[in-house]
């Protein structure tokens, strides 16, 4: 059969180099967690970790680290529960976003230990980051130990143009789209056979809610300031899980001072650290006239230059969604409890990061006040880390098949 | 602000201290009756920080980025009074923009035009090429910034003779006979920039024909839109237009339709100048405070006509470099600049954008 190759010829080959991916259609799904996987995943790391080139990259040391051994087999204790019989759904096709240079590799990585076979369109946009990760997998496949995994996945580039989506839907079991919502809309325009489904991660935004009465208290606020740092600016505030609102809960005089030991801290590392395009300057000013028109009542904090733009707010809007820039622009609000919050949850809020809340009152939260949309409550510094769990799927569960033994 | 109340004021004739006087009173003024008159504008000015009763040095004033005239419609006056309303298409995949003109902003638009352009080529109308298609301008209530440009500098012409057809091809044998028939008149030629570039010049050069236009005078604008990768530096244009029809004096122009009417004119050294009317503050994207001269920067634009929306004081997504005041060689008073490119879209990293390809 070279039903593929034939039919699609612009198609760019990252992994295997030559085009063989005929053959992934009729690989049967492996248990989940398999010892083959974990066994390549690790060889994996190891790779990676010896590439002088990763070093520069701090998220391929994260990603490699990520598919260490160890860090499988925690993860496995965690998803593997019960004498659940879990296979693979089978053929996997990943639709994987052209900005953040990783994340490809993460969903390679879900596919792969989920027991699946995947095919991953990775962003025809040039990453040293995927060179690196792609270039890993290739040397892989030439150790004689991994060579016949190496077969159960590929890594392709195509541009928008080609009519590849439309065959690798028609024979997927399981169809990621990583956002945005244009992108969905666009690829569910191609079928999937009846059995298939998308797991879709679309659009959404978060926010960070901290507890002023602590934060005052906190010993190391440029710890806390830098864990903030990693959630917003290091990826231009882009991230679906980066904070666009700032939620202050505590007492109107401890707000004040945490609010400025809190930017004071933050100020001091995006000076340093980032650097900030000058139309995210005249962007965060647009925003800002933008959200001044449709809210009541927004006034700009006073901050010495454009690298941090805060907005404060005296009122929280359901919409407040829609007045986001990228780059370093905060809507910030005093609210007097979570209760409050979840008045203007709506399904687009995916992570709320905290500081200094107690886990028991954020169960309660969740449990008694049931807020639309929140997927994730990730202690600030880490909403960018990834996990099995995403975007309220367990992907172990979602990507593979249980099957009923009595 | 009336435009009246300057009758006889020359273009170019206020050195700095007498024109910050001018500005810091007609702009304070303009931000005022906006604040007054336009409530989204009122909105945004509260949540900034301006205060109505303050006065301010026309420096410390706030600038709206153009493309909120994309995002929000913005008028000061009342809907029934609107006579003109104009549009541009704004950048790719912005909304267009909405300016809302009353008769009072629209009759000093055309006047400040005019003291402009006559300063430069004098107030004799004269024969003129329009090198655009005629079919752009046959529109209703709704002017695009194009046609907004062609008929103002239309008001030049005694005669005008546009010279492209309807699939923008040149008509060389209408150019031919109203080149015959005015040959002892000065001819104006007026164009966006890329339109003469791509439809007069170059297939003056295809069809191998150099008409004589020694005698005339171009006045373009507008820049080189879509066609970036085809620019030819100012020098090279004038050259080139040069070889093929004999042309010497021509005019670029900087402006834009938020701000029609106080357009900034190319002098002989290449240098755009603002006017009386006009100003330009070149500014750092770090925080927004003026730039050095020589330094390049943002380009904040400020005019004293619009009125009847809240346009007098704009940040462009242009860069820009301020190259003096008050002393260029052409003799003209003001600052004069040069505008150095558009401020590039960041490449934002992030996890929402899986698509490689351009959505409509």
């Amino acid at each position: 059969m070279t039903l593929m190759t034939e039919k699609l010829t612009d198609i760019e080959y990252l992994f295997p180099k030559e085009p063989s991916m005929d053959n992934l259609v009729h690989i049967p799904g492996e248990e989940t967690f398999s010892e083959n996987a974990i066994a390549y995943l690790d060889a994996l790391a190891h790779i990676l970790n010896k590439d002088p080139r990763a070093k520069n990259y701090p998220d391929v040391a994260t990603f490699a680290f990520f598919c260490r051994k160890g860090n499988l087999l925690q993860l496995k204790k965690k998803y593997l529960y019960g004498n659940s019989l879990r296979l693979g759904r089978g053929l996997i096709f990943h639709i994987t976003p052209s900005n953040m240079p990783v994340t490809f590799a993460y969903s390679l990585v879900f596919g792969i230990i989920s027991g699946n076979v995947n095919i991953v369109k990775v962003s025809s946009k040039k990453y040293a980051q995927a060179d690196i990760i792609c270039n890993a997998i290739y040397e892989l496949s030439k150790e004689r130990k991994h060579q016949i995994f190496s077969t159960r996945h590929a890594l392709i580039s195509y541009n928008a143009e080609c009519s590849a989506s439309t065959y690798f839907s028609s024979i997927c079991d399981v169809r990621i789209i990583w956002g945005g919502n244009d992108t969905i809309d666009e690829i569910r325009k191609n079928k999937l056979p009846p059995h298939s489904f998308d797991v879709t991660f679309a659009d959404r935004y978060s926010l960070c809610v901290i507890n002023a009465d602590k934060f005052n208290a906190e010993k190391s606020p440029e710890q806390v300031a830098s864990g903030f740092y990693n959630d917003t600016y290091l990826f231009d505030q882009n991230a679906c899980s980066s904070p666009h609102l700032i939620v202050w809960l505590g007492t109107d005089e401890n707000v004040e001072t945490a609010k400025r030991k809190f930017w004071n801290n933050v100020y001091d590392l995006v000076k340093v650290r980032y650097i900030l395009q000058p139309h995210s300057a005249v962007d965060k000013l647009a925003t800002f006239y933008y959200q001044a028109v449709q809210s009541e009542r927004i006034k700009k904090a006073d901050m010495p230059d454009n690298l941090i733009w805060r907005t404060e707010l005296k009122e929280l809007s359901k919409d407040i969604d829609n007045y986001r820039c990228n780059g370093g622009y905060f809507s910030e609000y005093k609210a007097s409890s979570l209760r409050e919050l979840s008045n203007v949850f709506t399904n687009k809020f995916q992570t709320l990061s905290y500081y200094g809340i107690e886990k028991e009152e954020l169960i309660q939260f969740i449990t008694q006040l049931k807020p639309i949309g929140i997927d994730r409550i990730i202690p600030i510094g880490k909403t960018t880390e990834f996990s099995l769990t995403h975007d309220g799927f367990n992907l172990i569960d979602t990507l593979s098949r249980e099957i009923e033994l009595l | 602000m009336n435009i009246a109340e300057l009758p006889d004021i020359q273009p170019y004739s206020l050195r700095k201290a007498d024109k910050e006087k001018l500005l810091n009173t007609t702009l304070t003024s303009l931000s005022r009756h906006h604040y007054a008159y336009c409530a989204p504008y009122r909105k945004m000015m509260d949540g900034i920080g301006f205060d109505p009763k303050k006065d301010y040095h026309y420096v410390d004033l706030m600038f709206l980025p153009v493309q909120l005239f994309g995002m929000i419609e913005l008028c000061s006056a009342p809907k029934e009074e609107i006579v003109r309303t104009l549009t541009s298409s704004g950048t790719s995949g912005q909304a267009r923009s909405l300016i809302f003109l009353d008769k009072e902003t629209a009759a000093n638009q055309t006047k400040v035009l005019t003291k402009i352009m006559s300063s430069f080529i004098g107030t004799k109308r004269a024969p003129m090429i329009i090198i655009d298609s005629e079919s752009v301008i046959k529109n209703r209530n709704l002017l695009s910034a194009n046609v907004a440009a062609i008929s103002g500098f239309s008001l030049f012409g005694s005669t005008r003779m546009f010279a492209l057809n309807e699939k923008m091809e040149l008509n060389t044998e209408l150019l031919k006979s109203f080149i015959e028939q005015h040959e002892s008149e000065r001819i104006l030629i007026f164009g966006f920039t890329f339109k003469v570039y791509r439809h007069f010049y170059k297939e003056l050069i295809k069809a191998g024909i150099k008409p004589d236009l020694s005698n005339a005078v171009l006045i373009h604008g507008g820049g080189w839109k879509k066609l970036e990768n085809e620019s030819v530096s100012a020098k090279e244009f004038n050259k080139k237009l040069n070889d093929v029809c004999g042309i010497r004096r021509v005019y670029n122009y900087y402006g834009m339709v938020e701000q029609t009417g106080s357009i900034y004119m190319e002098c002989e050294y290449g240098h755009f100048h603002t006017s009386v009317f006009s100003d330009i503050i070149i500014r750092r994207a770090h925080d927004f405070s003026p730039a050095d001269v020589g330094e390049e920067g943002i380009i904040q634009v400020l005019s004293i006509l619009p009125k009847s929306y809240p346009g007098h004081s704009l940040l462009t997504e242009d860069k820009g470099i301020l190259l003096g005041e008050d002393d260029c060689s052409c003799g003209r008073l003001g600052k004069y600049f040069k505008v150095t490119g558009r401020l590039e879209h960041a490449e934002i990293r992030g996890c929402s954008d899986t698509y490689d390809g351009k959505i409509n």
